[in-house]
């Protein structure tokens, strides 16, 4: 489904990340994505940070041009909405540890609260750049999450990337499961580490997306297209995606280091 | 069991039905897989001479179930990065088809002496996108230039040369006519047709490009027609395409003419899957319809044709 919605709120979550909030009806699962089209300008995909009800939310960082526009979107304007789209987490886990490097918190907020709303004990490995970046930090700990920081900068936690906590987490913590999502070669660390204490990853997956029907192929990752198969993988799956972790495709198709 | 192999100008394919270019095809694991869920062949994404990014998104509207409306823009990695995915699907066995588009004949040979260097079976010359500026039907829109496009490319490759055109003229037969004096082993009908879509709430066209091409079941009549039309002016196999999503419609292009079938938006709708219910579905119905083969059923529907059912000329 498509519709066109008004902005009804604009969240400055960090100096570089804004939540837009509007109303939109089709039920949506922590996980999914939205394609988020900005009149005269493109359309991106974009995890829903809020799922539940009709007043769904979508939270943008600025990284390419189209997203730096977008965080100069107020309320009241209108944007076009299809989806949702793709998988999603599954709550049910009784203790999760979640890494969240940068923007992956959008994804990962949602479906911390429905773990939590089932009971579920989450730890948050949270990392960002430096302290103000740290995204959604009190809106987990609002949830009862036990959050674990990291910064590049050390200005808040531990100095350094976020998977040096998760690491030292994932050897001395007993958990069911782990979900990650950030920058991908974070991604391809976490999956590894979880691997060798033999606990299953969900990994929350970006790629270049187009049509987000399974079609056009710009997010061909190994045998899977992420709009499809994802954006939620397991540790399984990326094992048979070569690219994963190391290489992308750009708009043209052409592969890429990461 | 109908035999469902089929020879398309010299290719020897296990059953008629061929991936659609611009679907799953910029990567070489996606041909891989539309190859192993069944396909029988498996055309690649239009490639040019260099990399294109395409147009912005939307690239794409869907109507659920029947239609795609697209404005994809042409995107692909160029040539010369699209060596490594042909040979990531022929590892896997696949039968690979590359289509290339160029601006005039000579980028045409030019892309098609390297499309067959890296070992594709055959070529499919895309003259028919209806909404790239200096490509597709803007090159391809008339017998003169399809004939002159056609012409260049065989006389700079061995491979079979498979013409693919547009609905979007007055008379799509003169164009196949057209390729088929010019040397081409085939010809693939039809592309997309043009068409919009308007967002009202925002006074505008939903694809950034504005015009765009209708691909799934709401073309499949047209499609038809053309094959139907085609079929009785050349003599060259044809290979049918437009909405085709079940083994019913395939075979109705079959009896329309061709010889074989591209399948492309039922991809979007059905998931890669709809290749095995394909093969499946049509073997079937060939043996309830006492047919021995795919191949019996080609042209069917032009016996008795004639008694005041002749194709509107």
């Amino acid at each position: 489904m498509r519709a066109v919605v008004r902005v009804e709120e604009r969240v400055a979550e960090t100096p570089t990340t804004v939540t837009l909030r509007f109303r939109y009806e089709p039920d949506a699962s922590p996980g999914q994505f939205v394609m988020v089209w900005l009149p005269d300008d493109d359309e991106l995909p974009m995890s829903l940070s809020y799922t539940r009800g009709t007043l769904k939310g979508v939270t943008i960082k600025a990284m390419g041009e189209t997203t730096r526009r977008s965080l100069g979107i107020a309320p009241g304007q209108r944007i076009g909405i299809r989806g949702p789209y793709g998988n999603c987490f599954d709550p049910t886990p009784r203790r999760i540890l979640v890494v969240a490097g940068g923007s992956g918190s959008a994804v990962l907020a949602p479906a911390v609260e429905a773990a939590r709303a089932l009971g579920g004990e989450v730890t948050v490995a949270l990392g960002a750049t430096t302290a103000p970046e740290l995204l959604f930090r009190e809106r987990f700990e609002a949830m009862g999450a036990r959050l674990v920081l990291a910064t590049d900068d050390g200005s808040a936690g531990e100095k350094g990337f976020v998977t040096g906590p998760a690491e030292r987490l994932l050897r001395e913590g007993s958990f069911d499961a782990v979900w990650t999502c950030g920058p991908e070669v974070m991604m391809r660390k976490v999956v590894s580490a979880a691997g060798a204490v033999g606990l299953p990853v969900r990994c929350s997956v970006e790629r270049h997306m187009k049509c987000a029907l399974g079609m056009c192929d710009a997010c061909a990752l190994g045998p899977f297209h992420v709009c499809v198969d994802g954006p939620v993988f397991t540790d399984r799956q990326l094992a048979s995606a070569e690219d994963f972790g190391r290489f992308h495709r750009d708009a043209s198709g052409r592969r890429r280091p990461l | 069991m109908a035999d469902l192999s089929v020879d398309l100008a010299g290719l020897r394919l296990r059953n008629p039905f061929l991936l659609a270019s611009g679907v799953w095809g910029e990567s070489g694991e996606s041909l891989a897989g539309a190859h192993r869920a069944g396909a029988g062949g498996v055309v690649t994404k239009s490639i040019g001479s260099v990399g294109r990014p395409g147009y912005p998104n939307p690239t794409i509207e869907s109507y659920d179930g029947w239609g795609l409306l697209n404005a994809m823009g042409l995107p692909n990695p160029g040539i010369d990065e699209y060596p490594q995915e042909i040979a990531a699907a022929r590892a896997a066995g696949a039968t690979v088809i590359g289509s290339i588009f160029g601006a005039d004949p000579g980028e045409f040979a030019d892309l098609a002496r390297k499309m067959a260097a890296t070992g594709v079976a055959a070529l499919e010359l895309n003259l028919s996108c209806p909404h790239a500026e200096g490509y597709g039907t803007e090159v391809g829109g008339t017998p003169a230039e399809v004939g002159a496009i056609v012409r260049e490319v065989v006389r700079a490759v061995r491979l079979p040369v498979i013409a693919k055109i547009t609905p979007n003229t007055s008379d799509p037969a003169a164009l196949a006519e057209a390729a088929e004096r010019a040397g081409a082993s085939a010809v693939s009908a039809i592309n997309t047709v043009r068409a919009l879509a308007i967002d009202v709430r925002l006074a505008r066209p939903v694809l950034a490009h504005g015009l765009g091409g209708l691909s799934g079941r709401a073309i499949k009549p047209v499609g038809l027609a053309c094959v139907y039309q085609i079929f009785s002016r050349i003599s060259i196999p044809l290979v049918g395409v437009g909405g085709i999503s079940t083994a019913e419609d395939a075979l109705e292009y079959l009896m329309a003419g061709a010889r074989a079938v591209e399948v492309g938006t039922a991809v979007a709708f059905e998931g890669i899957g709809v290749f095995g219910r394909l093969a499946s579905g049509l073997s079937v119905l060939l043996d309830e319809l006492g047919l021995g083969s795919a191949r019996e059923a080609v042209g069917l529907a032009h016996r008795g044709a004639g008694r005041g059912a002749a194709s509107p000329a």
